[in-house]
């Protein structure tokens, strides 16, 4: 089992994803630079948070048109597992792998705080080991994060099930208090319709351990890992 | 070839060096010091390294005065950033800058570019940065101008630390009327690294090659260091092109490329071009290592055409690196900078002789000592006089005041006072988690940043009141050391070194100038008490408009260490039962504090002086308690007094207190007084008994005042109520106000 980190021009998140995965979970884990052409042998490949080219033109923008987003659209095609993470969720968007966008939070500032996310669908790879309307405590820290889906698009997300989680207050009720950046329908993150491709704003990988005040984020991490355990079993026998 | 140059342009010149900033007598120096009249693109030279910013000519004799050395010191003051051992083969790299005079005409490069400055000089000596802290003042956000610089300023601070992935973990923001005009924006930054990686300013080795890395080199910044060094007036806003503007994206990838390179032993010597841009960077190499440099001006890649030789020596673009490179490591730096898609330009090498000589079109434009430019310029020793307010001010008596009548609106007041209300809407703007290091973020006494490394911690604060160093220089520099010092110790760390930031009036005013000399002896006698040395610093001087001086503010930055990363302390009270106990002195005064300000309108009286063997003792028994884990809670008492620190301890803990204070005090001083050397604790009942012995033992007075419990910070004083509010009474008042001003 081996998870992969891309690292664009600008990443910044790439060291916190990479610890996580080798010192918390103690899984393989490899740092893909963004020039390859080819990813590699890998189960699940993270997108980290970061300021990728900058955001000079749009968020994600660019990185979306580096060489290794050919090669991720291959992995993602043939059913491997990808997590976008903040920037890496909107560079997802960018590339056309998650439909919608993310756009400027609405208070048109950058926010960093501890937010509360409910899971509405436990049934993908990523979110197997949580039960549907679980509350987890995770900071987000962004500027352009607020996700914009039109009408036709939202009924489709909701219709297949891909919305994956929505920013909710302490006890899981949808609020525009809870909701950090003013996006639609307090989407938090989707998955693509075949369910092998997450982006989500708030920060998994920035709640891993008690020492920064929440494990929340871990639940992501072990689902996926129970996921190709699972497939592994399956697999052999 | 210079010197018939210099000839040709003498008569022409017309005492042009006045216009460049320097004194007629400044001149006649470098006439002496080079043996000739400087030509023109030399003079440029020698105007923007004699500059105040530059040559510290007013204060170098005075910072002499700063314990600079400990056996933790690796690098002291005259270095890019100060360098302490923290153990393990690891060492702490930290430094604090101002970038005021930027920021007070375009806030959010201003800021911006302080930030990305200020990381420049940790990594040049070869750190990986791990937090910026920030010290902030702005006139009252009561006007359209104050709230746009506010604004401006923190969007900036935001704009350029989360684009680089560097967490802003701490910090202050304090409103005056006297900053109005003048705000002051001081940027820390705090990085780690092996000990064996250190890498120095140095243009070592003859034949080595001198590097250009980075930005390409454009017209914004000339000069900026000499605006930096005049008073502000109505004519400044005309020096918006002086402002540089950051590029923060290209500073991550430098920052990446230059890591790697120094990992790699690639490169000689690392130097940051920042203020007086290229003639700083080659002519302060040169002369830290005694060694000359022929520099091809034609090479440095420029964003447009036409520049002017002066103009590329003295341009402060941002984000660029010179780097001092053995030939046969090139090609490795080219490929580093290549994956980082970095322009890297040879521009010339390092020769014998001590000369920094300059071609452009294969012509000799400048041909200078370096010693004499990077050095050469003159320490002052000014005048001071003790101003006239001085006396008129501490002869007030705050004790002539009636007493409170309604002591609890009094706190709410405080509490939502600017300087003490939440600084949330400032922080959120912040990332403070990336790097996933954070283990305490803004808001507590400092920030405390695991070393992934070592499991050991540093904690870091920044802390100085203007307020209370006008009414007193002397006492305000010994507070500055001592409270910053203090914040680092309630998070259970020793203090190893600090770094400062020196913001005052101008130093050929004699009022100024002795504001500045007492400040800085107060801060080397705390220093010296305390024994924490000085490994850095800046002074910016000349912050006023239109004769108008700031408040002397000496901001201090400390870092201290904590052993085990696990074992640190907040501010908030965590546990129902346990008791509060104030710890330190009893002597507090009104004299400027927060009450006098807020309640009425007055900065003025004596301000509590401080024992600094107490403070000594103090900081070293709370460093024990943490580390042996017998307090639940550690907060520094400051602003506002008792009465605030409590409401803090309890709105951070989300638990109420209820506190009996005996009848002998008088409660409006008890409560709202303000004095150095104390903290509030809250402990289990069992560890009791032993605080209490150790506190005896260390000789530092401990009074058990209540217990933690119920929902309302619930006061008495001999028996009668004095205060009763409750937590989300005091919450509302602390937490709303900011967010609601600034919309």
């Amino acid at each position: 089992m081996k998870f992969g980190v891309i690292v664009f021009p600008g990443s910044n998140c790439d060291l916190d994803a990479y610890h996580l995965v080798r010192d918390v979970l103690k899984r393989d884990v490899e740092y893909i630079g963004y020039d390859r052409r080819k990813l590699g042998n890998f189960d699940v490949v993270i997108l980290p948070g970061g300021f990728t080219y900058g955001d000079y033109l749009r968020s994600g923008a660019l990185a979306a048109r580096t060489p290794v987003i050919e090669a991720l659209a291959g992995f993602a095609n043939s059913g491997g597992l990808v997590l976008g993470i903040c920037n890496g969720f909107q560079v997802l968007t960018e590339a056309g792998l998650l439909p919608g966008a993310l756009c400027r939070n609405d208070s048109l500032q950058f926010r960093c705080r501890q937010v509360y996310v409910r899971v509405e669908t436990n049934t993908l790879a990523f979110t197997g080991k949580a039960k549907n309307g679980d509350v987890l405590k995770m900071p987000v820290a962004h500027g352009d994060g607020s996700y914009y889906a039109p009408p036709e698009l939202l009924r489709d997300l909701d219709d297949n099930g891909q919305v994956v989680f929505r920013y909710v207050d302490r006890d899981g009720r949808i609020s525009e208090a809870a909701n950090p950046n003013g996006s639609t329908a307090n989407i938090a993150g989707i998955a693509n319709r075949r369910g092998n491709v997450v982006g989500l704003m708030p920060h998994p990988e920035r709640a891993g351990e008690r020492a920064l005040g929440s494990v929340d984020g871990l639940v992501l991490f072990r689902s996926l890992i129970g996921h190709l355990q699972d497939r592994e079993v399956a697999g052999n026998g | 070839m210079a010197e018939r140059d210099s000839k040709n342009n003498a008569g022409r010149q017309d005492k042009i060096w006045r216009k460049l900033g320097l004194k007629d007598f400044e001149y006649a120096m470098i006439v002496d010091q080079l043996g000739r009249e400087p030509n023109p693109v030399e003079l440029n030279m020698y105007s923007v390294m004699w500059s105040e910013h530059c040559s510290y000519k007013h204060s170098r004799s005075s910072l002499k005065l700063f314990p600079t050395e400990s056996p933790r010191v690796v690098q002291g003051p005259g270095e890019n950033a100060g360098v302490v051992d923290i153990g393990d083969g690891y060492a702490a790299v930290f430094k604090i800058e101002s970038h005021n005079h930027p920021s007070a005409v375009e806030p959010y490069q201003g800021a911006a570019t302080g930030v990305g400055g200020i990381l420049r000089d940790i990594y040049t000596m070869g750190a990986q940065p791990i937090a910026f802290l920030n010290s902030l003042r702005f006139g009252p956000p009561d006007n359209d101008r104050g709230r746009y610089l506010l604004r401006g300023v923190v969007a900036g601070i935001g704009g350029y630390g989360n684009c680089v992935g560097i967490p802003t973990v701490g910090g202050e923001v304090y409103f005056e009327p006297c900053y109005r005009g003048n705000p002051l924006v001081n940027a820390m930054c705090v990085g780690v690294m092996p000990l064996e990686r250190l890498v120095l300013g140095q243009a070592c080795g003859e034949g080595n090659l001198v590097v250009l890395a980075g930005a390409r080199t454009g017209r914004d910044g000339i000069h900026g260091v000499t605006f930096a060094s005049e008073e502000l007036s109505e004519q400044s806003e005309k020096d918006r092109p002086a402002v540089q503007v950051g590029d923060p994206f290209l500073g991550k990838l430098l920052i990446d490329a230059t890591l790697e390179a120094v990992e790699k032993k690639l490169v000689q010597g690392v130097q940051d071009l920042g203020g007086a841009g290229l003639t700083c960077a080659l002519t302060e190499t040169a002369s830290r290592a005694g060694t000359g440099l022929e520099i091809d001006l034609d090479k440095v890649p420029l964003r447009e055409e036409g520049l002017e030789p002066f103009e590329i020596l003295t341009s402060e673009s941002q984000e660029r690196m010179l780097f001092i490179v053995e030939p046969e490591h090139l090609s490795g730096l080219e490929d580093i900078f290549r994956h980082w898609q970095l322009p890297l330009t040879v521009l010339g090498r390092v020769t014998k002789g001590r000369l920094v000589r300059i071609f452009y079109r294969g012509e000799i434009v400048a041909e200078v000592p370096a010693e004499s430019v990077a050095g050469g310029a003159p320490a002052y020793e000014p005048e001071g006089r003790e101003p006239d307010y001085y006396r008129e001010l501490s002869s007030f008596d705050p004790l002539s005041l009636p007493p409170l009548k309604d002591p609890g609106r009094v706190l709410l007041n405080l509490l939502s006072s600017p300087d003490i209300a939440s600084k949330e809407w400032v922080w959120q703007q912040y990332d403070y988690m990336v790097r996933t290091c954070t283990l305490q973020g803004p808001g507590g006494d400092a920030a405390v940043i695991r070393l992934r490394e070592s499991g050991k911690a540093l904690a870091v604060a920044v802390d100085g009141s203007g307020r209370l160093t006008y009414l007193d220089p002397y006492l305000g520099g010994m507070l500055a050391v001592a409270e910053a010092t203090r914040n680092v110790s309630c998070c259970g760390a020793e203090p190893i070194g600090i770094t400062d930031c020196l913001n005052f009036g101008n130093p050929e005013k004699p009022a100024a100038f002795w504001q500045f000399r007492r400040a800085v002896e107060g801060m080397a006698e705390a220093c010296r008490v305390l024994e924490v040395p000085v490994v850095g610093g800046n002074v910016s001087f000349y912050n006023e408009v239109e004769d108008e001086a700031i408040y002397p503010t000496p901001v201090v930055g400390a870092v201290g260490l904590l052993e085990d990363a696990g074992r640190h302390c907040g501010p908030g009270f965590k546990e129902e039962g346990d008791a509060i106990c104030l710890l330190g002195p009893e002597e507090v005064s009104l004299g400027g504090s927060q009450l006098l300000k807020v309640v009425h309108g007055r900065v003025a009286g004596r301000p509590a002086g401080i024992d600094l063997g107490m403070e000594k003792k103090v900081q070293a028994l709370l460093c024990r308690l943490v580390a042996r884990g017998l307090v639940s809670s550690v907060h520094d008492l400051s602003e506002g007094g008792l009465a605030v620190s409590l409401a803090e301890s309890c709105m951070a803990g989300g638990r109420g207190a209820v506190i009996e204070l005996p009848l002998s005090t008088d409660p409006d001083l008890a409560l709202f007084g303000e004095g150095p050397s104390r903290a509030i604790l809250s402990l289990p009942e069992k560890n009791r008994d032993q605080v209490i012995e150790m506190a005896e033992e260390a000789g530092v007075e401990l009074r058990v005042i209540g217990r933690v419990g119920g929902d309302a910070l619930d006061i008495c004083c001999g028996g009668g109520r004095f205060l009763k509010l409750r937590l989300d009474e005091m919450k509302k008042a602390f937490e709303e106000v900011f967010s609601w001003m600034m919309s």
